[in-house]
């Protein structure tokens, strides 16, 4: 995952306290914020829910158009790229262009792609010959192993030290972990796995090379072997997705647990006799969550697509190192199917953020 | 809010020193004693970050470095066949950080990247901010269906994978640095037209607007004189906070070979020496510089940012 795909959620975060901020109330988290219908309300709710689906149709639709028009423009002939520079005669060329659907014009084209992606149709790759469709749902599986323990990890991580580092905020260990994540998520995680590569794989100095370079299995394995294989090609990506992605999780949670720990509510918690530790995780914590739980869903949609960079530099079979190899050529078929499988994982998980949120924190309805 | 930075930053409200000549001056030297005032006011509070204070040297320092890279280095330093040493030299005395694989002394390559990737990442994140303020102002200014369809652009460009559309972008236009800057800066604006809207929204509500209004202002004075103004601060710890991630895209695009092939960027320099095995090499040397310092200057402006930010919004900035 880059800098570019981290920012939209801590930018949403921001833009929420900005908007309490120049409403000009010191109203914090508790204040009285009730605007428009009330979330419990059935039907509110449900015509809030019937709202945002119809957003996300019209987003979809949006996405199918850009997926098509914007990849016509790449330049050079589709046709003659697929023949890589062999002789082949222009009757071979009108025969591939009639194959691929090349030959018609561009609105038919247009409607003869949405009509075949409704029904779960992409198109042939131009590279591979096989349907993008089947190329896909291949390469699915790797990604979501990757890029899912990655998310885990770096959700768990952050939202744990968040908690740490804000409770003991000024501390040593705070300022510590604060210049660590705002380091590392400073560093490009291309660099990041490179480096590890060198270091880890291929040896630097007496260090021997422990683990493989790339790839998700060296082929010879089976049973449960295979699975200690799979693992072991997967820890050097894992913690590069992981270093460079645990540091937004845990500058929110940190935030926003900052706000809350000047509340009333905690003061008359511990007045109560609370250990210290309980008024964290009873008090502070589910209420400091809220914030982090939408990066949570935001992040998700980016699972699917957050890894063409760290896939690539270490030959992972998955989603974002085909897309990579799909852009090279250029085969169009397969470049519009990724593109359009990652902004549906988008704005789906969007979609579902902003469905159960008002189920999590009644305050927002809008 | 942290007990250690909240005590550190003087009280806002200081008292301000604008008494003494005030007789006959025009009111528009009276508001630039203002603005020089509230400059004043902002440094004395900026100079409170420990870490803003770093980032902004260490940026000097960097930028320095990079509009001198002519005289530091020389003009040749990016040429081919005038390279002065051997292919994939290590560190030495005559080269410290190395050659690359045509034996170009990598030191000044680095020094000469800074150049292309501070300027890509600057016009970047101005476009993006630029577009965004624009699209912001423009959204919590109008009502109505225009309004709803501006923010319906937004919120669908929102939920784009940004980096996808990015490389898409670079890939279907020339390879060139204005390719590259409009990549980026078409694809990450509507976090900042978000933003500038909630702002403008909560100064339009604000009476001195009804005032303006009723005074006759139109639609457009009220946008430029006094919407602006107040949403700027916001715009400028934006712009920061936009450099950074402009300039980590930067090298992402360079590094797959989408930037611009006949200029030395970081990114370019990490792509060959990719290309010149120095992975599989384990020639650390190659690799780690460039990406030393893409973190650094990332991090400068991300610690200028948060600095920026926290001066002019104590309540957000502190905690953040």
């Amino acid at each position: 995952m880059t800098a570019s795909e981290r920012n939209p959620a801590a930018i949403l975060a921001a833009e929420a306290e900005a908007k309490d901020a120049a409403s000009g109330g010191p109203a914090g988290p508790a204040g009285p914020r009730g605007r428009g219908p009330r979330a419990r309300d059935t039907t509110a709710y449900l015509q809030y829910v019937a709202g945002k689906l119809g957003g996300a149709l019209v987003s979809m639709f949006a996405v199918l158009v850009t997926s098509f028009f914007l990849f016509r423009l790449i330049p050079g002939d589709p046709v003659k790229q697929m023949t890589g520079g062999r002789r082949v005669s222009s009757e071979q060329l009108d025969a591939m262009r009639t194959e691929f659907g090349l030959d018609q014009p561009v609105w038919k084209q247009f409607t003869d792609y949405c009509g075949n992606v409704l029904t779960g149709d992409f198109g042939t790759s131009y590279q591979f010959h096989t349907p993008v469709m089947d190329k896909i749902t291949a390469a699915l599986g790797p990604t979501l192993w990757l890029t899912g323990t990655a998310y885990v990890l770096y959700t768990v991580i952050g939202i744990w030290l968040g908690t740490r580092t804000a409770w003991r905020n000024g501390r040593f260990g705070d300022r510590f972990h604060t210049g660590l994540a705002l380091t590392l998520y400073s560093v490009p995680s291309f660099w990041l796995g490179l480096l590890l590569i060198i270091t880890f794989s291929v040896g630097v100095g007496p260090l021997p090379g422990m683990f493989p370079t790339g790839g998700m299995e060296s082929g010879d394995e089976s049973g449960f072997g295979y699975v200690v294989d799979v693992a072991h090609h997967m820890v050097l990506p894992v913690v590069t997705l992981v270093a460079v992605g645990y540091a937004q999780t845990l500058l929110v949670m940190r935030s926003s647990l900052l706000d809350e720990m000047g509340s009333d509510y905690l003061t008359t918690a511990r007045a109560k006799g609370l250990r210290d530790d309980l008024v964290r995780r009873r008090h502070a914590v589910p209420n400091a969550l809220l914030p982090t739980v939408t990066l949570m869903f935001v992040n998700l949609g980016t699972v699917v697509a957050g890894a063409i960079l760290v896939e690539t530099v270490f030959s992972w079979p998955g989603l974002g190192g085909l897309f990579y190899q799909a852009l090279s050529v250029p085969d169009l078929p397969l470049v519009q199917g990724l593109f359009f499988v990652f902004a549906t994982a988008v704005i789906l998980m969007n979609t579902v953020a902003d469905v159960i949120y008002p189920l999590l924190d009644p305050r927002v309805g809008r | 809010m942290t007990t250690e930075t909240a005590s550190s930053v003087p009280a806002p409200q200081e008292p301000e020193k604008t008494g003494a000549p005030r007789e006959a001056k025009s009111p528009r030297a009276l508001a630039w004693t203002r603005r020089r005032h509230s400059a004043a006011r902002f440094w004395r509070e900026y100079r409170t970050h420990r870490a803003g204070v770093f980032g902004l040297v260490a940026l000097v320092l960097i930028a320095l470095a990079a509009v001198c890279a002519p005289l530091l280095v020389g003009a040749d330093a990016q040429s081919v066949t005038a390279a002065p040493g051997e292919a994939m030299e290590s560190p030495s005395g005559e080269f410290p950080l190395g050659t690359d694989q045509f034996g170009r002394d990598l030191l000044a390559l680095l020094v000469w990247g800074a150049r292309i990737s501070l300027t890509v990442g600057l016009l970047a994140a101005f476009l993006s901010v630029a577009i965004g303020t624009v699209v912001g102002i423009t959204a919590g200014h109008f009502r109505g269906w225009y309004a709803t369809v501006i923010m319906r652009v937004t919120d669908w460009f929102l939920v784009m994978p940004t980096l996808v559309l990015a490389i898409a972008l670079a890939s279907v236009l020339d390879r060139s640095v204005w390719t590259v800057i409009l990549a980026i800066g078409v694809t990450t604006w509507p976090t900042t037209a978000r933003l500038v809207r909630a702002q403008t929204l909560a100064v339009e509500s604000r009476p001195y607007i009804e005032r303006a209004q009723a005074l006759g202002g139109g639609h457009g004075h009220i946008m430029a004189r006094h919407v602006l103004p107040n949403v700027m601060p916001l715009v400028l710890a934006q712009t920061t906070l936009v450099i950074s991630s402009a300039i980590l895209t930067e090298a992402t695009l360079a590094f797959l070979g989408l930037g611009d092939p006949t200029v030395v960027s970081w990114g370019g320099l990490l792509q060959d020496a990719r290309e010149a095995g120095a992975v599989s090499a384990g020639d650390w040397w190659y690799l780690a510089p460039p990406g030393i310092a893409i973190a650094a200057v990332a991090l400068a402006f991300t610690l200028c940012g948060r600095a920026v930010e926290s001066v002019l919004n104590p309540r957000l900035g502190v905690s953040r």
